[in-house]
C-alpha cells in the first residue's frame, strides 16, 4: 500500500470507527469510556491533521471512489488542496478539544451518563470530516445531515432543561432549511450538467466540467448561498446560534464555534470558485454586503450579552462576517480578473478562518473552564476569577486579545490582511463598487474597535475586580488536560500571529488552485520576519519584530526601575478616598456597555424599566431601585415572529377540519381519490 | 549616518522631548489663560519624584495591574521607532505600517482599561466603559483617515506616505484636506483632550483617562504618566508627518538631520500653541455629544476617501 495523505485520512476514521465498536462494552465504566473515547478522538484528528498538512504541501489531489451507499451510485471522495486546508481547520482544533475533553467531560461523572456524549462527538467529528472530503452531492448531502443530525444530538445533552429543547429544535429547523436548499442548488448543478433523466452527473467533477448559464448559475449560487449561510449564522440566518451554541457542553461548543461553521465557509468557497468557476461581480458584492452587516451587527448584539457563552456565540456571527468579508473581495476581483488581489483577499478570508477556529475553540474551551469551575454562565454572578484560576485567566487573555485583532497575535494578521485587500483595490470598473469599498474598510474597522471594547468586557467582568457571586470560595483551577488543550491553542495563536509568512506561502498553491494568483513570492520578498503582501513600499508588517521590541522595552524598563530596591505596600482600595466600598459597586456587564447601548440602540429591541421599590421617606433617597433591562435582537421580531405566527394560524385553520367524525375523514378520502382520478390518471 | 543611529536619536528624542511639550502645552494655556505657569521642565520634575517614591498597590490588584505601565511604555517607545520624525530613513519603519500602529495604540488601549476594572472600584470601570466606547467610535474614524492618506501616498507604509506627500507639493488635494480635519478630531479624543477628557480634572464626573489610572502610584504612575505625554507627541507628530511633511529628512544625510530638528521644533512649539487654543476656546462636551463630535470626524474622513475616488 502507498503511503500517502489517504492512509492518515483512512486511519482517522477507522480510529473513531474502532472507538464506536468500543462503546457498548465501555459504557459501564464511564469515566474509563472517557479516557479511552477522547483519547482515540485525539488520535483521530491528529492524523486528519496530518493528512491535510500533507495535502496542502503535496498539491496533489487524491481520489477515491467507495463503493459504498446506493447501487450504481458509490461515494466519491477527494482529498485536494482546499479539502486538505479545511481538514487542517477541522483536524487541528478537533486535536486540542479533544485533549480538553478529557478533564471537562469528567465534570458531568456522577451526574448522568455520558456515553451519549461520546458517540455522538465521535460521529460528529467524523461528519464533519467527511464533508470536506466528499466529491459528489450525494456523499456531501449524507455527510452534512450526518454532521447536523449528531449535533443536534448535542445540543440536546441535557435534556431536561426547557431552553436546551427549545434551542435544539431551532436549530434542527434552520439546519433543513439550509440543507433543503443547498439539495436544490445541486439539483440544479447536476441537472445542467447532463439533463434531469440521468443520475451520471451527481458528482462534483461532472459539475466542474459544465459551463452553466449566467441566470441558472445565480440561481444555484443564491440558493447555495443562502443554504450555507443559514450554517454559517449570517445574519439573518443567525438566530439559532446564540441559542444553541450556549446550551451545548462547552467542548463540543468550541467545535460548533470553531469549526463547523468553517465547514460552510467550506462549501461556499468550493461551490463559487471550484464548481461554478465563472461569474458576475455582483456575487461578490453581495457575498460581501452581507458579511459586512454580519461582522458588525453580531458585534453589537455580542457588547449587549452577559452570558459568556452567548457572547462569544455572537462573536462567531461577527467573525464568519470578515471571513465572508475576504471571501467576497476576493469574488470581485476574479471577476474582474485581477488574480493577484483575489489572491490576497481569498488568502485573508481563509487564514481568519483558521484563527478563528483557534482562539473561538480557545476563547469556548475558557468558558467552559470557568463554568465547570463556578457553575455560572452569567458574568455578573463571576468577578476576581484570575486569583482563583491563574491558568484559565492567562489563555482567556490570549484568546481575548487574538479575538480583538490586536498584535502580535493572530486576529491582527487577517484582518490586516483584509484591509489590504481593501486598500490595494484600485479604482475598479464598477461607481457602486467604489463606493461600497471604502465604506466597507470602514466597517470593519468599527467591528475591531467594538470587538476590543467586547472583550474588555468579558475578560474585566469575569476574571478581574471583586468576586460577586455566592458560592466562589470554592472555585479552583480545573484539571490539568483542560489546560493543555487550551495552553496548546493559545500557543497556535501565537506562532500564527508572530510567523504568517510561513503559513502564507503553505496556503499559496490553494489560491493559485481556486483564483490562479500567488502572494506568496511577493509577501516574504524580504526573508520570513517581513510580510509584505504585494510590494514592501505599499504595506509590510513584522509581527516578530514588534513583538521583541515591545517585549525588550518592557523588560529593559523593569530592570532598570528594579535596580533601587522600592518596597510595594499593599494597601485597601484607595478609590478618591470612599471608605465603605463593596462587591456590588463594581461597573457590572450591563453598566459596562451602557454607553454603547444608547449610541447603537436604534439597532436593537431594548426595554428598560425603573421601579423605585417602597418604603422610600423622600423620592431622592429611595431604600432600593428595581431595573430590569431586556435586549432582544430586531430581526426575531422582524423575520421569524411572522413564520411562527403565520404557522400557527395556518395551523388552526387546518385544525378546524379535525372533527372527531369517522364518516367526515373517510369523505376526506373519498374527495382525495376522486381528485387524483382526474388529475393524474 | 548609520540608519540605526538615527533610529536612536529619535527614541531619545522622543523621551526627551514629550515632557518638554506637555509642559510647554500647559505654559502656553496658563498665559493665554492669564495664569501664573510653571515651569517648562515641570513633568520632568514630576516624573522624576514619582520614580523615586515608593508603590501603594491595591491588595486585590493583579499581574495584569501591574503589567500594564510597562507594556504601555513598551508600545509608547516603540511607536516613537516607526513614525518619522527627523528622517524617514528608519530601520524599523517597516516593523509597522499605519494600520499597525493604530492596533498597537490600541493594545496600550486595551490593557490600561482591564487595568482600570482590576481593582474592581467603580471608578475604574466607568473609567474602561467610556474609554472603550469612545475608541470603538474613534478608532473607525482613525483609520478611514489614514486610509484616505495612504490612498494619496499609494501605500500605508508612513515613510512611504511622507516621502510621496512631501515631493507632491499639494496639501491642496480634497481628500487630504478632510483627512487633516477628522486628523485634528480624532487626535483630540485618542488623546483625551479638552473637548471629550479633560487631562487636568479629577472631578469624578468628567473623567475618563484619569479615572482608569486612579489608583496607580510611584513608578507606575509616573511610567503611564511618561507614555500619556509621548501618546501626545506620537500624535503630533504623526499629523506632521502625514501632513506637513516638509523639512523631514529624505536619506540620512547628516546636514538635512541637522536641519530637520530646528524644522521640528518649530512645528512642534507651533502645533502646542493651536492645542491650546482649541482646548481653551472649546468646553469639554457631556459624555453623549461625542458621539456627534466623533460622527464628524467618521464623515470628514469618508468624504476624503470619497473625493479622491470621485475628484482624483
Amino acid at each position: 500500500m502507498d503511503f500517502s495523505p489517504i492512509t492518515f485520512i483512512a486511519s482517522s476514521f477507522a480510529m473513531l470507527l474502532f472507538l464506536l465498536a468500543l462503546t457498548p462494552f465501555l459504557r459501564l465504566n464511564q469515566r474509563l469510556l472517557i479516557t479511552i473515547g477522547f483519547s482515540l478522538t485525539t488520535i483521530a484528528s491528529l492524523l486528519a491533521t496530518i493528512a491535510g498538512i500533507w495535502a496542502v504541501s503535496s498539491g496533489i489531489p487524491y481520489q477515491v471512489i467507495v463503493p459504498l451507499g446506493l447501487p450504481d451510485l458509490p461515494f466519491h471522495l477527494r482529498l485536494d488542496l482546499l479539502s486538505g486546508f479545511f481538514l487542517v481547520v477541522v483536524g487541528l482544533l478537533s486535536f486540542f478539544v479533544s485533549i480538553y475533553s478529557i478533564g471537562y467531560v469528567k465534570g458531568y461523572l456522577g451526574h448522568r451518563s455520558i456515553t451519549s456524549l461520546v458517540v455522538f462527538y465521535a460521529l460528529f467529528l467524523a461528519g464533519m470530516l467527511l464533508v470536506v472530503l466528499a466529491d459528489d452531492a450525494f456523499f456531501f448531502l449524507i455527510s452534512w445531515e450526518m454532521m447536523a443530525a449528531a449535533s443536534y444530538f448535542l445540543v440536546l445533552f441535557e435534556d431536561e432543561k426547557i431552553e436546551n429543547r427549545r434551542a435544539a429544535f431551532l436549530y434542527l429547523v434552520v439546519a433543513h432549511v439550509g440543507a433543503i436548499a443547498i439539495l436544490l442548488s445541486f439539483g440544479i448543478m447536476a441537472g445542467l450538467a447532463t439533463g434531469f433523466t440521468g443520475f451520471g452527473s451527481y458528482t462534483f467533477d461532472a459539475m466542474r466540467e459544465t459551463e452553466l448559464p449566467v441566470g441558472w448559475a445565480s440561481v444555484a449560487f443564491l440558493l447555495a448561498f443562502f443554504g450555507f449561510s443559514a450554517k454559517a449564522g449570517v445574519i439573518p440566518l443567525h438566530v439559532w446560534l446564540p441559542e444553541a451554541h450556549p446550551v451545548a457542553p462547552s467542548n463540543v461548543s468550541a467545535l460548533m464555534s470553531g469549526v463547523m461553521l468553517k465547514t460552510a465557509i467550506y462549501g461556499i468557497v468550493r461551490v463559487v470558485f471550484d464548481l461554478i468557476g465563472v461569474f458576475p461581480w455582483w456575487w461578490g458584492a453581495l457575498v460581501l454586503v452581507f458579511g459586512l452587516v454580519s461582522a458588525v451587527m453580531g458585534v453589537l448584539y455580542a457588547l449587549m450579552q452577559h452570558d459568556l457563552k452567548r457572547l462569544l456565540a455572537y462573536h462567531s456571527v461577527e467573525n464568519i462576517g470578515i471571513i465572508l468579508i475576504g471571501i467576497g473581495l476576493a469574488m470581485i476581483f476574479t471577476s474582474f480578473d485581477m488574480s493577484l488581489l483575489a489572491a490576497l483577499a481569498l488568502i485573508a478570508g481563509l487564514y481568519h478562518t483558521l484563527n478563528h477556529a483557534m482562539f473561538k475553540g480557545l476563547l469556548f474551551m475558557g468558558a467552559g473552564a470557568v463554568l465547570q469551575a463556578t457553575h455560572e454562565r452569567n458574568m455578573e454572578e463571576m468577578g476576581g476569577l484570575i486569583r482563583y484560576m491563574p491558568w484559565t485567566a492567562v489563555l482567556f487573555l490570549i484568546g481575548c486579545i487574538s479575538i480583538s485583532a490586536l498584535p502580535p497575535f493572530n486576529g491582527f494578521v487577517s484582518e490586516w490582511l483584509t484591509y489590504q485587500a481593501f486598500l490595494l483595490s484600485p479604482a475598479l470598473p464598477s461607481p457602486l463598487l467604489n463606493l461600497l469599498i471604502p465604506l466597507g474598510a470602514a466597517l470593519l474597522a468599527l467591528t475591531s474597535a467594538l470587538a476590543a471594547a467586547c472583550f474588555v468586557k468579558a475578560f474585566g467582568v469575569t476574571f478581574l475586580g471583586h468576586q460577586r457571586g455566592q458560592h466562589q470560595g470554592q472555585v479552583h483551577e480545573v484539571r490539568w488536560s483542560m489546560r493543555i488543550g487550551m495552553l496548546l491553542a493559545a500557543l497556535t495563536c501565537l506562532v500564527l500571529g508572530v510567523m504568517p509568512t510561513f503559513m502564507i506561502k503553505w496556503m499559496d498553491p490553494i489560491a493559485e488552485d481556486l483564483v490562479g494568483g500567488t502572494i506568496a513570492a511577493s509577501a516574504s520578498g524580504f526573508g520570513w520576519m517581513w510580510l509584505t503582501p504585494i510590494a514592501a513600499e505599499r504595506a509590510s508588517y513584522s509581527a516578530p519584530i514588534a513583538f521583541l521590541g515591545i517585549l525588550s522595552v518592557v523588560v529593559a524598563t523593569y530592570l532598570l526601575l528594579h535596580t533601587r530596591p522600592g518596597a510595594i505596600r499593599r494597601v485597601p482600595l484607595w478609590d478618591c478616598g470612599f471608605e465603605k466600598i463593596t462587591n456590588r459597586m463594581q461597573y457590572t456587564a450591563t453598566s459596562f456597555a451602557m454607553p454603547l447601548r444608547r449610541i447603537f440602540g436604534y439597532l436593537f429591541n431594548i426595554k428598560e424599566h425603573v421601579r423605585q421599590l417602597p418604603p422610600a421617606t423622600h423620592p431622592s433617597f429611595p431604600e432600593r431601585l428595581h431595573y430590569h433591562l431586556k435586549v432582544r435582537d430586531r430581526f426575531w421580531g422582524w423575520l421569524y415572529q411572522p413564520v411562527v405566527d403565520a404557522s400557527f394560524w395556518l395551523s388552526r385553520r387546518i385544525g378546524r377540519m379535525q372533527h372527531g367524525h369517522i364518516q367526515v375523514y373517510l369523505i376526506y378520502s373519498f374527495v382525495t381519490i376522486v381528485v387524483l382520478l382526474i388529475f393524474l390518471r | 549616518m548609520n540608519p540605526f543611529i538615527i533610529e536612536i536619536l529619535q527614541i531619545v528624542l522622543l523621551l526627551a522631548l514629550a515632557p518638554l511639550f506637555a509642559g510647554w502645552v500647559k505654559m502656553v494655556k496658563c498665559w493665554i489663560q492669564g495664569r501664573t505657569s510653571p515651569s517648562l521642565f515641570q513633568p520632568y520634575r514630576d516624573i522624576r519624584k514619582l520614580l523615586s517614591k515608593d508603590v501603594i498597590l491595591a491588595e486585590n490588584a493583579s499581574w495584569i495591574f501591574r503589567f500594564t505601565p510597562y507594556l504601555v511604555f513598551g508600545v509608547s517607545v516603540m511607536a516613537g521607532g516607526i513614525i518619522p520624525m527627523l528622517s524617514i530613513d528608519l530601520p524599523f519603519s517597516a516593523t509597522a505600517d499605519v494600520i499597525a500602529l493604530v492596533a498597537l495604540f490600541a493594545i496600550a488601549r486595551f490593557f490600561t482599561a482591564l487595568a482600570g476594572m482590576d481593582i474592581g472600584t467603580a471608578f475604574g470601570g466607568m473609567g474602561s466603559s467610556r474609554e472603550m466606547t469612545i475608541a470603538s467610535l474613534a478608532e473607525p474614524a482613525m483609520l478611514m483617515a489614514v486610509f484616505a492618506v495612504s490612498l494619496v501616498g499609494k501605500s500605508t507604509s508612513l515613510s512611504q506616505i511622507v516621502l510621496v506627500i512631501s515631493q507632491g507639493h499639494s496639501l491642496l488635494r480634497p481628500s487630504l484636506v478632510f483627512a487633516l480635519l477628522a486628523f485634528i478630531l480624532i487626535a483630540l479624543a485618542e488623546t483625551g483632550r479638552v473637548p471629550v477628557d479633560n487631562p487636568a480634572t479629577h472631578l469624578e464626573l468628567t473623567m475618563i483617562h484619569e479615572a482608569m489610572i486612579l489608583e496607580y502610584s510611584g513608578r507606575h504612575l509616573a511610567l503611564i504618566e511618561w507614555a500619556g505625554m509621548m501618546k501626545l507627541f506620537l500624535f503630533v507628530v504623526l499629523g506632521i508627518a502625514s501632513f506637513f511633511p516638509w523639512g523631514i529628512a529624505m536619506n540620512d544625510d547628516l546636514t538635512a538631520i541637522a536641519s530637520a530638528f530646528p524644522i521640528l521644533l518649530l512645528k512642534l512649539g507651533f502645533v502646542g500653541a493651536a492645542l491650546v487654543l482649541i482646548e481653551t476656546g472649546m468646553a469639554k462636551m457631556r459624555i453623549f455629544r461625542i458621539t456627534e463630535f466623533l460622527g464628524t470626524a467618521f464623515l470628514f474622513a469618508t468624504l476624503g476617501m470619497l473625493s479622491y475616488f470621485m475628484l482624483e
